[in-house]
C-alpha cells in the first residue's frame, strides 16, 4: 500500500528523472562513455519501474475513485494566486505507465537504430526532455501546467523531427509541426482565459466545481470548451490541423513511434478525456464531428500512400480521430481505452516499420545505392522469410488495429463504435457519426493489410536489395515482441478471460465520471446507450473488418483484383487521396504565401513609406522651413529691411545732398513752400 | 550604507573621472576600470535588492537635499518596487555590456567615458523623485547615446544618430511642457511625491482651451514616453538606431532604454493623472495590439537579423502596454476585478524586465555572428548548427525565450498580461494572441534559414563562440530560465508596489469625469 506522500514522491521522480538525463546529456553527453546513452536509459528504466509500482499499487488498492492531489504556490500577488501541482488518479497512473513504457522501448530500440548517429547524445537528451514534458501533461492538476508542458512537448517534437536538420525537408517539418501546434495552442489559451475569467481558478477540479455551480454556461462555456479542444486538434493532429503529422515522419522512426504515434499525439485525447466533464453538449458535438470526420478522412488518404511511414502516420491521425469521436459522443473512457491499446500496437507497428527501414538502409548501403527510397513499399515485398520476427509482430499489431477478436484493438474499437452507434440511436440526426466510425474501420483493415502484404508477402520487387535484407538485432526485436504481446486481449480483460467483452480491470478501475455541466446526460445514461448498441456494433464492426481484410487479401495477395485498374476506375478520388486532398498546396497558396506577402507589404509601408516619407518628412519640412526662414531672415529681413533702411537713408541722404546747394534763394523758396503747405493743412 | 542610491547613480561618473586620467593608449586599463565600476554598481544594486523591504509599496532609501530652493527644486531620490527591478536590470546590462564592448578599438577612452555617463543618466531617471532632476537625467542620457551611435556605429551611423536624437528630443520637449504645466497648476513644486498627492485633485475640472487639463498633460507626457517605448506610430527610429548602433549599445538600448518610456508612464501618468488612465486605457490596449501585430509582421519580413530582432522589440513592448491597460479592471465600474489588475500590471513590469534580458541576449548573439561573418543577412547563412553547435544552442535558447516558450520568463509575463487584460479587453486580447503565432513564425523561420540545412562552405571556418562572449550571454540565459520556472523572487519584489499603484489609479481615477 502506497500512501499519498509516496505517490507525490514517485510522481516527482517520474517527472524529473528524465529531465536530469536531458540536462546531463545536453551538457556532458559527448564526453561521457557511450555518449551518455546509459544515463538516459537508466533514468527511463527507473521511471518505468516507479510507474509500474504505482500500477501495481492501483491493482492492490482496487479503488475506482482513487484521487490524490499535491500542489505548491507558484505565484502569489495577493488576489492573483496560482498553485501548480499533481493530480494523480487511475487514469494518470495508466497513462504514466504508457508513457514510460513506450519511452523505455524507444530508448532501447534506438540503441541500434541510432547507432553511429552524429548527434547521438543530443538525441537521447531530447528523448529525456520529451518524456519529462509528456509526464508533466499527464500529472498536471491545473490548466497552466497543462499548457506549459503542452508547449514543451511541442518543442521536444520540434527538436526531434528536425534531428537530421541537414535535410531541408526535416528542418521544414520541425517548424511546421511547431507552428501548426501553436495555432491550436492559441485556441487552448483562449479557452483557459475564458475559464479563468469566469471561475477564477486554473485548478482543473476547481474549474469543474465552478462549471457545476453555473459560473460559466451557455455559449460562453461552449466557446471555452471548443477553445480548449483546439489544443487537442493541434496536438492530436485532427482536421484541419492534421497537416503536420505526416511531415513529422522526417524524424527518426523510434521517435515517430514514441511521439507521433503512441504518446505525444495522444496528449490531445488525454486532454479531452481529462476535461470531459466541462464540455457543453454543443462543444461535444463539435468534438464528435471533428474526430469522426478525421477518422474517415485520414483513413481515405492512408489507402493510397506508398511510403510505409506515411501509411502509418495517416493511420495514426485516423485512430486519434476515433478516440476524439468517442469523447464527443460521451464515451470518453472508451477513448482512453483505445489510447492505451493503440499506444501498444501502433508503437509496435512503427518499430516494425523502423526495423524494415533499417534493414533496407543497410542493404542499400552495401549496394552503394543512394537513390532508392528505403521507405517506399513498392521497393519491398517478400520480407516475410528474411524478417520473421518483424513480420509476425507487425501482423499481430495489424490484427489488433483492424479490430479482430482476441486482440486488444477489437475491444477498444468496439467500445468506441458502440458508443457512436448508441449516440446515433438516441439522436438519429447525427447518423453520420457511426458512419464515419464504421467506414474508417473498414478502410483501416484494408490499408493495414495492404501494408503487410506489400511489405512482407509476394515477390521481392528489388531482388538485389532483397538479398541484403536481414532481421534486426535483439535490441530492436525485443520491443516489437513485448508490444505485440501487449496487443493480446488478455492484458486488458484480466481477471476475466472473455475475448469478446471489454469487461476487466480497466473498465472496473477506470470509471466514467459525470459531466459537471448542468443538464448533460450522466455517465450512467451514456453507459446505458452504449450497452444497448453493443451487440449490433460488434456484429457490424466484425463485418466491416472482414470486408476490409478480404478486399485487401484479394487485391494485394491473391491479385484477383488489380489495384491499378481500381485506381483508374476511381480516377479523381484516387488522385485526391494520393495527393492528400491538396491540403498542403492550398494552405501554402491561400494562407502562408498571402501572409508572407502581407508581412512584406507591412514592412514596406513601415520602412519605405511611413518612415521615409512621413517621419523623415518632418525633417524635410523643418529643413525647408528653416531654409525659408533663413531666406526671409537674410534676404527679406536683413538684406531688404535692415540693410534697406540703411540704403534708404543713404539714398535719401544722397538726394538730400542735392538740396544743400548753398544758394540763399533756393533756401528761401523751400521755406516759402513749407509755409504755404502748413497754411493749407491748417485751413483744411 | 548611507546614500546608497546616490552611490549607484554617481559611481559611473567617478569611473569616468578615473578614465579621464588614464592615457588614451592604455585601452585594457580603461576597459578594466569600466568593468570594475559597473561591477561594483551591480553589487550595490544586488545589495539594495537584498535589503529592500518588499512587504511595503512605499519609497525607501530616500535622500533629500536642497538644490535650487528659489524654484522649489530639490535633489530627491527614492526606490520602490517599480524602480528597483529597473535599477537591477540597468546594473546587470551595464556590467555585461562592458564585456560586449571589449573589442571596441577606436577611441576607447571616449567610448567608455560616454558609456559610463549613459549609465548615470539612466540610473538617475529611475531613482529621482524630483521632476526637474528627472528631466535633467533624461537629457543627460540622450547625449552620450547620440555620440555612441554616431561615432562607433555602422555605415549609416550619422543619419541614425541624428534621427534618434531629434526624435527623442522632440519627445523631451513635450515632456518639459507637461512638467511645467504640472508645476504651475499644482502649487509650484517639482517634488513628485507631492505631485502624486496634489495633481489628481488640483487638475480636476481645470480646462485649457476648452480641453480637460488632465487630457492635455496626459497626451503630452504620453507622446514623450511613447517615443521611447516605442509605441506605434513613433517606432521607426528604433530599427534604424539598432541596426546602426554598435552591439553593446543596441543591448543597452533594447535592454534598458526602451523601459524608460513605460517607467515614465507608470511613475508619472499613472500616479499623477489617474483619471487619464481610465480615459486612455482603451487606446493604450489598442496601441499595444498594434505594436504586437505590426511589430511581428515587420519582423517576419526582415532579411537583416538585427532588424528582425529590433522589430521583435516593438512586438514585445506591445504586450507591456496591454498589461498596463489592465489596471482599470480593479475599478468599480469594471467589477472590482483586482485579480486581473494585479496579473496585468505585475505582468507588464515583469515583461519589461524579461524583455530586457531576452533582447539583450538576442542582440549579443547577433553581434557574435556579425563579428565573424561581417554580415547579418538571414538568408546568407545556412547550416550553422553543425558548424557552431554551442552558439546554435544559445541562439535556440534566446529564440525560444523570445517566442514565449514556457520555461522561460517571457512566457510567464506574457501569460500574466493576457490573463489580466482579458476580462476588460476581450477582443483585443483575442486578436493579439495571433501575435504569439507570428512570434514563433519569425523566430523559427529565421532559425531554420540560418542554422539548418546543409552546411555553407563559405563559413566552414567560422570559430565557435568564445569564452568572453559566453560570459555575456550565459548569465542572461540562466536568469531567463530561472524566472521562467520560478518567478516568485521577482514578483514578490514588485507586487506590493504594484498594489499601491493599482490603489492610486483606482481610488483617485475615473472620478473627475474626463471620460
Amino acid at each position: 500500500m502506497i500512501t499519498g506522500n509516496i505517490i507525490t514522491d514517485f510522481s516527482l521522480l517520474i517527472l524529473f528523472l528524465p529531465l536530469v538525463a536531458f540536462t546531463v546529456n545536453i551538457f556532458f553527453g559527448k564526453r561521457l562513455p557511450r555518449q551518455g546513452d546509459w544515463v538516459s536509459i537508466g533514468a527511463i528504466l527507473i521511471t518505468l519501474i516507479l510507474s509500474l509500482s504505482m500500477l501495481l499499487n492501483m491493482f492492490m488498492n482496487w479503488d475506482p475513485d482513487f484521487s490524490h492531489e499535491a500542489k505548491f504556490i507558484w505565484m502569489d500577488l495577493g488576489a492573483f494566486k496560482i498553485e501548480l501541482g499533481f493530480w494523480v488518479d487511475n487514469i494518470t497512473i495508466v497513462m504514466l505507465v504508457v508513457v514510460s513504457l513506450i519511452s523505455s522501448m524507444t530508448h532501447i530500440f534506438s540503441l541500434e537504430y541510432m547507432k553511429g548517429d552524429i548527434r547521438y547524445s543530443r538525441y537521447y537528451a531530447y528523448l529525456g526532455l520529451f518524456t519529462f514534458s509528456m509526464n508533466g501533461i499527464v500529472l498536471a492538476n491545473n490548466l497552466i501546467s497543462l499548457y506549459i508542458f503542452w508547449e514543451l512537448v511541442g518543442v521536444s517534437s520540434y527538436l526531434l523531427i528536425a534531428h537530421w536538420f541537414e535535410k531541408p525537408s526535416a528542418a521544414a517539418a520541425g517548424k511546421k509541426a511547431f507552428l501548426t501546434n501553436r495555432v491550436g495552442d492559441i485556441g487552448f489559451f483562449i479557452g483557459i482565459m475564458l475559464m479563468f475569467t469566469a471561475i477564477g481558478s486554473f485548478n482543473i477540479q476547481e474549474v469543474f466545481t465552478g462549471v457545476s455551480q453555473g459560473l460559466i454556461g451557455g455559449s460562453l462555456l461552449t466557446l471555452a470548451g471548443v477553445g480548449l479542444f483546439m489544443g487537442a486538434v493541434g496536438k492530436s493532429s485532427q482536421f484541419p490541423l492534421h497537416i503536420w503529422l505526416p511531415d513529422a515522419m522526417e524524424g527518426p522512426t523510434p521517435v515517430s513511434a514514441l511521439m507521433h504515434a503512441a504518446t505525444m499525439v495522444a496528449a490531445g485525447v488525454y486532454l479531452t478525456v481529462r476535461l470531459f466533464p466541462l464540455f457543453s453538449p454543443d462543444a461535444l458535438l463539435v468534438i464528435a464531428y471533428v474526430g469522426g470526420f478525421t477518422a474517415l478522412f485520414a483513413a481515405s488518404i492512408a489507402i493510397t500512400q506508398n511510403d510505409i511511414k506515411k501509411v502509418l502516420a495517416y493511420s495514426t491521425v485516423s485512430q486519434l480521430g476515433y478516440m476524439i469521436l468517442a469523447v464527443g459522443v460521451g464515451n470518453y473512457i472508451a477513448a482512453f481505452f483505445h489510447l492505451l491499446t493503440h499506444a501498444m500496437f501502433k508503437a509496435c507497428l512503427f518499430y516494425g516499420s523502423g526495423s524494415v527501414i533499417h534493414a533496407m538502409h543497410h542493404s542499400l548501403h552495401e549496394l552503394d545505392d543512394h537513390d532508392t527510397d528505403p521507405q517506399d513499399m513498392r521497393n519491398m515485398g517478400g520480407f516475410k522469410s528474411k524478417m520473421p520476427i518483424t513480420y509476425l509482430t507487425m501482423t499481430i499489431a495489424t490484427l489488433a488495429i483492424s479490430g479482430v477478436p482476441f486482440f486488444s484493438g477489437f475491444l477498444s474499437k468496439d467500445a468506441i463504435l458502440a458508443g457512436s452507434l448508441g449516440f446515433a440511436q438516441h439522436y438519429p440526426q447525427h447518423f453520420l457519426l457511426p458512419v464515419f466510425g464504421f467506414g474508417a474501420a473498414a478502410i483501416t483493415a484494408f490499408y493495414m493489410f495492404r501494408l503487410i502484404f506489400m511489405t512482407f508477402h509476394g515477390e521481392a520487387k528489388m531482388p538485389k536489395v532483397f538479398k541484403g535484407i536481414h532481421e534486426s538485432p535483439r535490441v530492436m526485436t525485443f520491443p516489437l515482441m513485448l508490444l505485440s504481446g501487449l496487443s493480446i486481449f488478455i492484458f486488458y480483460t484480466l481477471p476475466y478471460l472473455n475475448p469478446l467483452s471489454d469487461h476487466g480491470w480497466f473498465t472496473e478501475l477506470i470509471r466514467a465520471g459525470d459531466s459537471v455541466v448542468p443538464g448533460n446526460p450522466t455517465a450512467h445514461e451514456i453507459g446505458e446507450g452504449v450497452h444497448h448498441a453493443h451487440y449490433t456494433a460488434m456484429a457490424l464492426s466484425l463485418l466491416v473488418a472482414g470486408l476490409g481484410i478480404g478486399l485487401s487479401y484479394l487485391m494485394y495477395l491473391k491479385k484477383k483484383l488489380s489495384a491499378e485498374v481500381w485506381a483508374n476506375k476511381m480516377g479523381l478520388l484516387y488522385k485526391l487521396s494520393y495527393n492528400k486532398y491538396y491540403f498542403d498546396e492550398n494552405y501554402d497558396r491561400f494562407l502562408y504565401q498571402p501572409l508572407l506577402k502581407l508581412s512584406r507589404a507591412v514592412a514596406y509601408v513601415d520602412w519605405d513609406l511611413y518612415d521615409k516619407y512621413f517621419i523623415n518628412g518632418f525633417g524635410r519640412v523643418t529643413k525647408w522651413l528653416s531654409f525659408l526662414t533663413g531666406r526671409i531672415d537674410y534676404d527679406g529681413l536683413d538684406q531688404s529691411i535692415v540693410d534697406g533702411i540703411g540704403r534708404a537713408t543713404q539714398g535719401f541722404g544722397k538726394q538730400l545732398k542735392q538740396v544743400q546747394t548753398g544758394r540763399l534763394q533756393n533756401y528761401m523758396l523751400f521755406a516759402l513752400v513749407g509755409v504755404i503747405i502748413i497754411l493749407v493743412i491748417q485751413t483744411i | 550604507m548611507n546614500h546608497l542610491l546616490s552611490w549607484i547613480i554617481w559611481l559611473p561618473v567617478l569611473g569616468m573621472v578615473a578614465i579621464a586620467f588614464i592615457p588614451r593608449d592604455k585601452t585594457e586599463l580603461i576597459k578594466q576600470v569600466s568593468a570594475a565600476t559597473t561591477g561594483i554598481q551591480l553589487a550595490l544594486a544586488i545589495y539594495l535588492w537584498r535589503i529592500f523591504d518588499a512587504s511595503t509599496g512605499s519609497f525607501q532609501f530616500m535622500e533629500t537635499a536642497e538644490w535650487i530652493p528659489s524654484f522649489n527644486i530639490t535633489y530627491i531620490l527614492g526606490v520602490d518596487g517599480l524602480s528597483l527591478p529597473m535599477v537591477i536590470l540597468m546594473a546587470l546590462i551595464g556590467f555585461i555590456s562592458v564585456f560586449v564592448s571589449w573589442n571596441i578599438n577606436t577611441a576607447v577612452k571616449g567610448y567608455f567615458s560616454l558609456f559610463l555617463l549613459l549609465n548615470t543618466g539612466v540610473m538617475g531617471v529611475f531613482l529621482s523623485l524630483d521632476f526637474f532632476l528627472f528631466y535633467i537625467f533624461w537629457e543627460v542620457m540622450l547625449l552620450p547615446m547620440y555620440f555612441l551611435i554616431g561615432m562607433w556605429g555602422g555605415p549609416q551611423r550619422e543619419y541614425a544618430a541624428i534621427k534618434f536624437f531629434l526624435y527623442t528630443l522632440f519627445g523631451s520637449v513635450l515632456m518639459l511642457i507637461a512638467i511645467l504645466a504640472l508645476y504651475f497648476t499644482c502649487g509650484n513644486t517639482f517634488d513628485m511625491l507631492l505631485l502624486m498627492d496634489t495633481a489628481p485633485t488640483a487638475l480636476n475640472g481645470v480646462l485649457w482651451w476648452g480641453m480637460s487639463s488632465i487630457k492635455v498633460i496626459w497626451v503630452l507626457l504620453f507622446i514623450g514616453f511613447a517615443i521611447k517605448v516605442p509605441v506605434f506610430p513613433f517606432h521607426t527610429w528604433l530599427p534604424l538606431a539598432h541596426v546602426e548602433a554598435p552591439t553593446a549599445i543596441s543591448v543597452i538600448l533594447a535592454g534598458v532604454l526602451l523601459k524608460l518610456g513605460v517607467y515614465g508612464m507608470l511613475r508619472i501618468n499613472y500616479t499623477m493623472l489617474p483619471d487619464g488612465v481610465f480615459w486612455f486605457a482603451g487606446a493604450l490596449a489598442t496601441l499595444g495590439l498594434i505594436n504586437v501585430i505590426w511589430g511581428a509582421m515587420c519582423a517576419l519580413a526582415q532579411k537583416d537579423l538585427k532588424k528582425m530582432v529590433a522589430y521583435s522589440s516593438v512586438n514585445h513592448m506591445g504586450y507591456v502596454l496591454l498589461g498596463m491597460a489592465a489596471v482599470i479592471a480593479a475599478s468599480e465600474m469594471n467589477g472590482d476585478n483586482l485579480i486581473s489588475a494585479q496579473a496585468g500590471l505585475n505582468g507588464a513590469v515583469f515583461q519589461m524586465f524579461n524583455h530586457g534580458t531576452i533582447s539583450a541576449m538576442l542582440f549579443i548573439l547577433v553581434g557574435v555572428i556579425y563579428d565573424r561573418a561581417h554580415h547579418r543577412d538571414i538568408e546568407g547563412f545556412g547550416g550553422l548548427a553543425s558548424q557552431m553547435p554551442i552558439y546554435t544552442g544559445l541562439v535556440a535558447v534566446a529564440f525560444f525565450a523570445g517566442l514565449g516558450l514556457p520555461g522561460f520568463s517571457g512566457f510567464v509575463s506574457e501569460f500574466m498580461i493576457f490573463i489580466g487584460a482579458f476580462p476588460v479587453f476581450r477582443t483585443i486580447v483575442i486578436i493579439s494572441t495571433i501575435g504569439i503565432l507570428l512570434n514563433a513564425a519569425y523566430f523559427l523561420w529565421a532559425f531554420q534559414r540560418m542554422f539548418f540545412g546543409p552546411a555553407n562552405e563559405k563559413y566552414k571556418d567560422l570559430p565557435e563562440i568564445n569564452k568572453r562572449e559566453l560570459f555575456t550571454v550565459v548569465p542572461l540565459a540562466l536568469i531567463t530560465l530561472f524566472l521562467g520556472i520560478y518567478p516568485r523572487p521577482f514578483l514578490d519584489m514588485i507586487s506590493a508596489t504594484m498594489n499601491v499603484l493599482i490603489e492610486q489609479v483606482v481610488s483617485l481615477g475615473g472620478l473627475a469625469g474626463v471620460m
